[in-house]
Formats: C-alpha cells, structure tokens, sequence
C-alpha cells in the first residue's frame, strides 16, 4: 500500500490508483462467471419458447400437467407445489443475505446460523424437484414420450415438452446442487474461523451472489414452464 | 486484507440493513402471489388475451429479478461502471430474442 500514500489529483476512476469497479478480483470474476451463465441459461429457455411457440401438434396446458403434491394430493391442486418450491428458494435465499449482512458485522455465530438455514432450503428444493421429477416420469413424462393431451383436443402434445423441461429444470437443479456443496464448504471454513482470522467474510458473499443468480433463474423458470 | 485496508483500496460499500432485506423479501413474496393469483383466478384470466397474461407475467418476473439483482445481490450499491458492465452485455439476450422472433415468423 505504500504507492497509495502518494497523493494525486485523480478525477476518474481510471486514472490509477483506484479500483476502478470497486469491487475485489474475487467478487468481479463471480460475477463474470455469472454474466455467462446466464447467457447459456437464456439460450435455453430462449430456445424453449422458440420450439414452444413452433410445436406441433401443441403445447400442453401447464395448469394440468403441474397440479399433483407428492403425497397430499395427485390431482386438482394446480401449481401449489411449484410455489411451495418457489417459496423455498426465495426464502433461502433471504437467509443468505442476512448471512453476508452478518459475514460484514464479523458475526461469526449469526453467520453460521444463517448459513445453515440456507443449506436446509437449498437441500428441501433439491428434495421437492426429485418429488416432482419421479411424479412426473411415473405419469409417463420422458424424453421421447408426452403423455398429456393438448387442451381442447385428444391428442397428446409435442415430444419437446418433456425434452425442454427435463433439461432445463435439470440444469437449474445441478446449480442449486453446487450452491449447496458450495454452502456446504463455506459454512465449514466459517465454522474453522478462517474468515475470522482473514478478517473479512467476502467469500460469503462470492458465494451468495452464486446463491442469488440461482434463485433468479428460478424466477424465470417459474414463469415461463409453469405460469405462461 | 483488513476492513481499513479494503475500505483505502475503494471496496467499501453500503451495506443492506436488515430491515431492507426483509422489505425485499415482503416485495418479492407479494409479486409471487399476485402471479399465483393470476394464473389461478379464471376471472382474471378470462378477461385478457393469452398475449396480455404472457406479458403481465413477462413484466412481473422482470420486475422480481431487478429487486433480486438490485438488493440481494447489491448490484444498486455497486460503482455505476460496475453495474453497467455486468448489464449492458445482456443486450445480447435482447437481441437474440428479437433475431428468433423474426426467424420464427411470430
């Protein structure tokens, strides 16, 4: 830091001396990492509406497809268990903010706890999507296979159903999947006191971006499998 | 690196107080039940085209990401030539749209 005693007049950002985006290495590579993943995830959900809006012989009716609760109900509950599901998410994700709010009072203990609770969450959505997933396999769902009639008529609709969702829903999952086995070893070194002795809780926060960029993409499966 | 260190280095931010967190979480849990509340109610639902829902919840899902990406994951908070860094790119998620829209003739 001895250059940074030097006092010059700079005006902008990018005249040196500065971190021009204000934000670490870490945090800035994070968020890189995420402006691609979210361009691969709008290439599929993109080529979702793109094969949707061109199916033949029709889309299903998402309403009629969505509306079982593994062991409550198997019909006539449209899409309560997907907004169990979204809940879930949003509320873990929720926890992981007041994870980085306690990561920057240096609270180790509040950290720890709310770290927790966001690995419960990520770990209750992964267990809902196997529900879902064997509920609708067993229904007949596949990738080659659509057992649901295209609403209004008695024929079953486009094969690309089970593909697009399967995929995509399936890709979702794996990244809630590695959020959690990320959680899972952050909360490890936060229990160690690593971040305590390296004075700062940032990598919670890398972490929690990562967190956040899942929960957003849920947002946007949400809307455009189970809603449109 | 040390709180002073980081704040000498410009990586100091305004951090979100607890109240806001749970201000978000209430906007984004009322959005998720106004969507619930459209798809849902046929009475709604009956009275717009099946362009005019898409677009409501097109608008609604637009909306819970900003809060989402302005307030949880801090982009608001962050130097302005950050945020445009990591926004201005997803014009090519626009455009791609608008490229598959005119392909597919619709």
């Amino acid at each position: 830091m001895s250059q940074a005693t030097v006092k010059i007049n700079h005006t902008s950002n990018w005249s040196g001396g500065k971190v021009p985006l204000g934000a670490s290495y870490g945090k800035l590579m994070m968020w890189f990492f995420l402006l691609s993943d979210a361009f691969t995830f709008s290439s599929l959900l993109i080529a979702y509406g793109f094969f949707r809006a061109t199916a033949e012989p029709g889309w299903v009716n998402p309403e009629e497809v969505f509306q079982g609760i593994p062991f409550i109900l198997e019909h006539g509950a449209p899409l309560v268990f997907v907004g169990i599901m979204t809940f879930i998410l949003i509320f873990s994700s929720v926890t992981m903010v007041l994870a980085v709010e306690a990561g920057h009072r240096m609270d180790k203990a509040n950290v720890i706890k709310y770290m927790i609770l966001t690995i419960i969450g990520g770990a209750a959505f992964l267990g809902c999507q196997a529900l879902e997933w064997s509920h609708l396999i067993h229904e007949g769902l596949s990738m080659s296979v659509n057992p649901f009639l295209v609403p209004g008529t008695e024929i079953t609709g486009s094969t690309k159903f089970g593909q697009l969702f399967f995929t995509i829903t399936g890709f979702h999952g794996f990244h809630v999947l590695s959020g959690v086995v990320i959680n899972i070893l952050i909360l490890e070194m936060a229990m160690r006191g690593v971040f305590e002795r390296r004075g700062h809780y940032e990598t919670i926060e890398k972490a929690g971006l990562y967190w956040h960029f899942v929960d957003l993409v849920w947002v946007f499966v949400f809307t455009l499998f189970y809603l449109i | 690196m040390s709180a002073i260190e980081a704040q000498e280095k410009g990586l100091h931010h305004v951090h979100s107080s607890k109240k806001e967190i749970w201000k978000i979480f209430i906007v984004l849990l009322a959005i998720t039940v106004l969507e619930f509340l459209i798809a849902l109610t046929p009475a709604i639902r009956g009275a717009m085209s099946y362009t005019q829902v898409a677009a409501v919840f097109l608008f609604l899902t637009v909306l819970k990401a900003y809060y989402i990406v302005a307030y949880f994951m801090h982009l608001k908070h962050e130097r302005i030539n950050m945020a445009y860094t990591i926004l201005i790119p997803l014009m090519f998620i626009i455009y791609l749209i608008a490229l598959l829209m005119i392909e597919g003739h619709s």
